[in-house]
């Protein structure tokens, strides 16, 4: 009969290999603070936190080192015991340099979290939630990094029916929010109750792949009856964990080309933010650490981390340990992560993962990119529907504009399925952020 | 025999009609066009480069012939071409002073240290994409070339430490290196402006030094010794005031320990001053 009813799925995508089991089964373990932590004032999608603290000020975990500025923007929280020791430039993972608090860790101090309140969430109106929930810091974990509180807040005229709960964690190598889902489901299923309460919505569905059912199990055992809360399997399937495209899946929606989730009545948060506000807000705590999964074949001793925010990669990899000089370093998963230039760049708040991987065979390195012979399996990649054929061409040609008005370019998410399946190798996905880069530039 | 008459007539008779009809049409729908648009249109440059502002040379022939523009605003076409349009048209060539396009960056493969290799599309907007493209200084020129792509008028080279180099005579200050550049590293200046700061990175001393050996690290000497607001220090980077560019001289580059400060000569010569680290290295620097 299983095979009747198959997992519910959108149309097209691919199916990468998972590597998911060199970390699925390994328990959350805790980080140990690096000396010293970068913690960059613009870690979320938004204005930039304006700092609290000055250079030599010493600070208490948990105590908020950066504020809000303005409604899209989140605070900073110290993520360690130490001193400033000084705000200046640090390396990102998108290239340019960015202002950051450079904090010294005092190693003796016990690191115990003392700024907090305890309170009742039950207790609290939708609007104090939504507040609470951008005190806390708190962006989408999942890997875009957009503040929590502005999804719960959504434009005038549209109303919240449905809440999604994405745990599809499609990426190859990431485990985190499985592990999140088994260890801390507790807090998310507090999490997801107060993100009901906050959003309006009148349920809540947590969608899972079904690479990972022990999860679908335990959420299904553990939520309790009287709650609207279910969890769904969906086919394990690369881009499955997309906001549109779990929408797709789950409810048979399609978000509007250039709309927002809520046009659909629908609101998305990752399983990972919504633990955290389940584990957060009942204490009236910052956003401090994160889990990590920290993984590939470079990496000697792969796992799950509850990681202090701002801790360096170079301090991350010494501590898993690493088999020989890794080729490439990658924060988030390999389709959508980022390579990385510095190991001196932070793990920030959206950084769900760090893949290491082995220096590339040279031959590999080297794969001849051919022209394009319209065989059109990037079509039947493509999860919204472009046509990355005719888009390659046209990159090509630098036919920039063309690309945008009439093969809706910036519909495209980056996800890497086309230049994936290319028989000619053609990175077609690099094309079209060149394209894009340059007419956002032309304005 | 009749049936070829009438033939030949009925084709006599449908070709007058339609004559006359091309002949009222050509009457009464006639558009008066200046014929001095085509003249001036074959005097300029035809690059189409836009860079006057308008879509191309034959809007920008109309706008002459209008007298709504000054022949010397095409930047394309040489002094003397310009000349003869505006002798042509009776007016005034105007135009000012040529503008070239400046780069601000001396970081070649001898002297920025790369920290991580790219390998893609060999694009500087593909590589800033990834990560910044691995060069230490994250401001710096990346050297792909895409610059010398874009320029239709060949102005722009590289040179073998993998910097562009602009050819001030060829450059007609079209702004396309301007756009193309992910670093924004050119900009349009006058060709008077001969006091140059080849740097953008916004760290302080030995910071910025650690990735580049020509980076202004802000210590501050060329404003000390130019006349009073010619330069001062912002962000950690020289900045020249270019309204004061009357006093401007080769005073302020004497002492600039890394010779981020330049005068640029003419003849396209670089001139650093005496104080500035001899760099001798050709080759490129190790990755690391």
């Amino acid at each position: 009969m299983r095979f009747f009813r198959r997992s519910k799925t959108f149309d097209h995508g691919i199916y990468p290999i998972e590597h998911k089991e060199l970390t699925a089964d390994k328990p959350i373990r805790r980080m140990p603070f690096a000396p010293e932590l970068v913690i960059p004032l613009s870690q979320h999608k938004g204005k930039p936190a304006e700092p609290l603290v000055r250079v030599g000020q010493e600070v208490v975990r948990g105590e908020p080192i950066a504020r809000a500025d303005g409604f899209v923007s989140v605070p900073m929280h110290a993520p360690a015991t130490g001193v400033v020791r000084a705000i200046g430039l640090a390396p990102s993972a998108e290239g340019p340099k960015v202002q950051a608090i450079y904090l010294k860790v005092y190693h003796a101090a016990s690191q115990q979290v003392l700024y907090d309140m305890e309170r009742d969430p039950e207790r609290m109106a939708p609007d104090e939630i939504i507040a609470a929930v951008q005190e806390s810091g708190l962006v989408g974990l999942g890997g875009g990094a957009f503040p929590s509180h502005v999804k719960m807040k959504p434009p005038a005229g549209r109303v919240i029916e449905t809440l999604l709960v994405n745990g599809c964690e499609c990426e190859p190598y990431l485990t985190c929010d499985h592990r999140i889902m088994l260890e801390h489901t507790d807090a998310l299923i507090r999490g997801i109750r107060m993100a009901l309460r906050a959003t309006g919505a009148k349920r809540a569905i947590i969608g899972v792949e079904d690479n990972k059912l022990d999860a679908v199990a335990h959420l299904r055992a553990r939520i309790p009856r009287h709650l609207p809360i279910t969890a769904e399997a969906v086919r394990t399937k690369y881009p499955q964990g997309a906001e549109k495209m779990l929408i797709k899946s789950l409810l048979g929606l399609e978000v509007p080309a250039g709309g927002l989730t809520s046009d659909v009545g629908v609101a998305v948060f990752n399983v990972g933010t919504l633990a955290q506000i389940g584990d957060l807000l009942p204490k009236s705590r910052g956003l401090i650490e994160r889990v990590v999964t920290v993984s590939g074949p470079a990496v000697a001793n792969p796992g799950n981390f509850m990681v202090p925010i701002g801790t360096p990669l170079r301090f991350l990899l010494e501590q898993v340990g690493l088999r020989g000089e890794p080729g490439e370093v990658i924060l988030g998963g390999p389709m959508m992560g980022m390579a990385v230039s510095s190991l001196d760049v932070p793990v920030t708040k959206a950084v769900s993962g760090v893949v290491a991987l082995e220096p590339e065979n040279p031959d590999l390195a080297r794969r001849k990119v051919h022209p394009c012979i319209k065989c059109g399996e990037c079509l039947n990649a493509c999860p919204i529907s472009l046509n990355p054929s005719m888009l390659g061409e046209l990159a090509l040609a630098r036919e920039y504009g063309i690309m945008a008005e009439q093969f809706h370019l910036d519909q495209c998410f980056e996800c890497g399925c086309c230049a994936y399946v290319c028989p000619s190798n053609i990175p077609l996905t690099q094309y079209f952020r060149i394209a894009k880069s340059l007419n956002r530039d032309k304005g | 025999m009749a049936t070829i008459l009438t033939a030949v007539g009925f084709m006599a008779a449908l070709g007058l009609i339609l004559a006359s009809m091309l002949v009222v049409a050509n009457k009464r729908l006639y558009v008066y066009e200046d014929p001095r648009i085509d003249q001036v249109e074959d005097l300029l440059p035809k690059a189409n480069c836009g860079a006057c502002g308008t879509a191309g040379c034959r809007p920008f022939a109309e706008m002459l012939v209008n007298g709504e523009v000054e022949p010397g605003k095409c930047t394309a076409n040489s002094k003397s071409m310009n000349q003869i349009i505006a002798d042509f048209l009776g007016v005034d060539v105007g135009g000012g002073e040529q503008r070239v396009a400046r780069l601000a960056c001396a970081g070649g493969g001898n002297v920025a240290y790369v920290r991580a290799t790219y390998s893609g599309i060999p694009s500087c907007r593909a590589a800033a994409l990834v990560s910044g493209g691995g060069r230490g200084c994250s401001w710096g020129c990346l050297g792909f070339g895409d610059c010398e792509q874009v320029c239709d008028f060949g102005a722009i080279y590289m040179n073998p430490q993998g910097i562009p180099v602009v050819i001030e005579d060829k450059c007609t200050a079209c702004g396309d290196c301007v756009t193309v550049c992910p670093k924004d590293l050119f900009s349009l200046h006058l060709a008077s402006h001969r006091l140059w700061v080849a740097c953008k990175n916004l760290e302080f001393g030995d910071q910025a030094e650690h990735h580049c050996e020509v980076a202004c690290t802000a210590c501050g000497r060329c404003a000390q010794d130019s006349p009073e607001g010619l330069i001062r220090i912002e962000d950690n980077l020289a900045i020249i005031d270019y309204a004061k560019n009357d006093i401007a001289s080769k005073v302020a580059i004497e002492r600039c320990p890394t010779g981020a400060i330049l005068w640029l000569q003419q003849d396209g010569t670089v001139v650093k001053g005496r104080d500035a680290r001899k760099v001798v290295r050709k080759g490129a620097l190790p990755v690391a």
